[in-house]
């Protein structure tokens, strides 16, 4: 077993143990706080593939700004602790069609691809600030200025409903 | 044993590092609180401390004993595991964000390896990006104590902690992608080595002078970041008791307490590598003569600190104050000795940081005895409608004169 191998096997259960508490905690804050050990968890494997600005930026942006504004919602709010209602019908069958869908699909792609998965590349573009660059505003410009126009027309939603509640 | 000290020898290095920068980073944090104390003392015309040892010296020691002893209750109706978590996590997270701070350029060779000043290695490419994670998570110790305490004070300085930060978080990201457009890497080795691409301008060539409108909003954002004075609004006393740690206790508080001064020290850090040039010396790198610096300071400091314990009142200081002294002193003469010049040329570097360091937390203790605080919307509105702004300004500007005239 190489250091490798022992951290990401550590990493993956911290995320997947991090998932499962999300899910099964009664109280909001401690569901926040699981999410954020599954988004640090992700950003340490994004660690071990090399993808050092990836990683970064998970925790300043998911693990920092998001989770910090969910966990200060919910201590604004003060929300307490949820109560528990019985599953409902609609979520139940097709939830667990669903599950099995999923499950299938990465058992389906466990089994097509053969021999040991590649890591990716240690260096290269992704590690320094001119790969990212060029990749951000040349090959994926588009997208990208996609994306931000996305974010501004939902910030100027969040404000013009803001406006409306004050007048 | 020694093939396994062998096949894990960076490993090793590592811990040992770990456990020197710990205890170093501990030591200064409790003198820090002395030092605040008696300048903040001194600007208000008293003597802050002066009862535990000579100068009040050993006060930091005692403030550990009663923090390391006092009883340590935990409120009733608390969130208990998020309660112990809070003080953990940041401490934990202000301790690892100082882990990334290159201290010197040159490493010492010890037993075939090079060991680098500094815990991550020199060529950690997302260095100042690893930082402002660490920084970001930073958030959740004060806002987990507020919240997980079981009563109103602590909440709302928790509240208002997590509004200030997000805030500020972004002038402070934003103020520093003008030092980062010039230096093109995120690595803070980098960051300086830009600094010092013309050695004969010294000073002429830190980040500071094209980037004296980052480095305010830097600052600024960084002093709020570490909610210190004028924005120490989670823990304004006169309002909400003590903020966030008011139901802490002990050594919990004590936790707290801690990672606030290691922050300062990161922060001042951080200002000394990307506007001051970290590392470098401001004079010309012909002027060779400015490196028996260390040692004109060192022994006029030691001789002084002779002739003031002499004169002192009480036997341990008429001692221990001479005692240093001496140690100060020969240090700076063996610093002169020509057999001794390697080892004065290595901490020239470590020199240079370490001083701008010191200016900086100087510069938070001043602030400290003379700003009063600000009111809660002057805060937001000072940082959304003022900082911001310009830190946005600043890249756009930073940008434009790179395009016409390039990076230097």
């Amino acid at each position: 077993v190489t250091p490798q191998l022992l951290i990401f096997f550590v990493l993956a259960a911290l995320a997947v143990l991090g998932a499962v508490s999300l899910i099964l905690q009664k109280h909001p804050i401690h569901s926040a706080l699981s999410l954020i050990v599954v988004m640090v968890a992700l950003a340490g494997l994004y660690l071990l593939m090399g993808a050092e600005f990836v990683a970064a930026v998970q925790i300043i942006v998911y693990g920092g700004a998001i989770m910090v504004l969910f966990v200060f919602v919910i201590m604004l709010l003060n929300a307490g602790i949820e109560e528990h209602t019985s599953l409902s019908k609609f979520a139940g069958p097709p939830g667990l069609l669903l599950v099995v869908a999923l499950a299938g699909f990465v058992a389906a792609t466990i089994a097509r691809s053969t021999g040991t998965v590649q890591a990716a590349g240690q260096t290269g573009a992704m590690s320094s600030t001119k790969g990212i660059s060029s990749m951000l505003f040349r090959d994926f410009v588009y997208p990208f200025e996609l994306t931000s126009f996305l974010i501004l027309v939902a910030i100027m939603g969040a404000v013009v409903l803001a406006q409306r509640e004050k007048n | 044993v020694s093939a396994f000290l062998a096949s894990n020898a960076e490993l090793i290095i590592t811990i040992v590092k770990i456990a020197l920068l710990l205890f170093i980073v501990l030591t200064v944090n409790a003198y820090l609180t002395w030092f605040e104390r008696k300048v903040v003392a001194h600007m208000q015309s008293r003597w802050g401390p002066h009862r535990v040892g000579p100068h009040g010296l050993l006060q930091p020691l005692a403030d550990g004993v009663k923090f390391l002893f006092k009883e340590d209750p935990t409120p009733a109706g608390v969130d208990k595991f998020v309660y112990y978590l809070a003080p953990l996590l940041a401490l934990a997270l202000a301790l690892t964000s100082i882990s990334i701070i290159p201290f010197g350029p040159n490493p010492i060779r010890l037993f075939g390896h090079d060991v680098y000043l500094g815990i991550a290695p020199p060529d950690l490419n997302i260095g100042i990006l690893a930082l402002f994670a660490i920084t970001a998570l930073g958030v959740y110790g004060v806002a987990l104590a507020g919240w997980s305490s079981n009563s109103k004070y602590p909440l709302l300085g928790g509240l208002r902690s997590s509004a200030q930060m997000i805030s500020y978080e972004l002038s402070l990201t934003m103020s520093v992608v003008g030092v980062l457009l010039i230096a093109g890497s995120f690595n803070l080795t980098d960051i300086i080595n830009v600094q010092a691409k013309h050695p004969e301008r010294g000073i002429l060539g830190w980040n500071i002078f094209p980037q004296i409108l980052g480095f305010i909003c830097f600052f600024i954002a960084a002093v709020a970041e570490t909610n210190r004075v004028p924005f120490d609004l989670p823990e304004a006393e006169s309002e909400l008791v003590a903020g966030f740690h008011t139901e802490y206790a002990s050594f919990k508080f004590a936790m707290f307490f801690i990672a606030e001064y290691t922050s300062m020290i990161t922060v001042s850090s951080l200002c000394a590598i990307m506007f001051f040039g970290g590392w470098l010396s401001p004079f010309p790198a012909s002027w060779t003569f400015t490196h028996y610096l260390p040692s004109v300071i060192l022994i006029p400091a030691g001789l002084w600190l002779i002739w003031d314990g002499i004169r002192y009142e009480t036997i341990f200081g008429k001692i221990i104050l001479p005692g240093v002294g001496t140690v100060l002193t020969v240090a700076g003469i063996a610093l002169l000795m020509p057999d001794l010049q390697f080892v004065n040329e290595f901490i020239q570097a470590p020199f240079w940081l370490l001083s701008k360091i010191f200016v900086f937390l100087f510069v938070y203790v001043w602030m400290r005895g003379t700003l009063p605080r600000f009111r809660y919307d002057q805060l937001m509105a000072f940082g959304w409608k003022l900082l911001l702004p310009l830190s946005i300004a600043n890249v756009i500007l930073t940008s434009f004169v790179i395009l016409k005239w390039g990076a230097q």
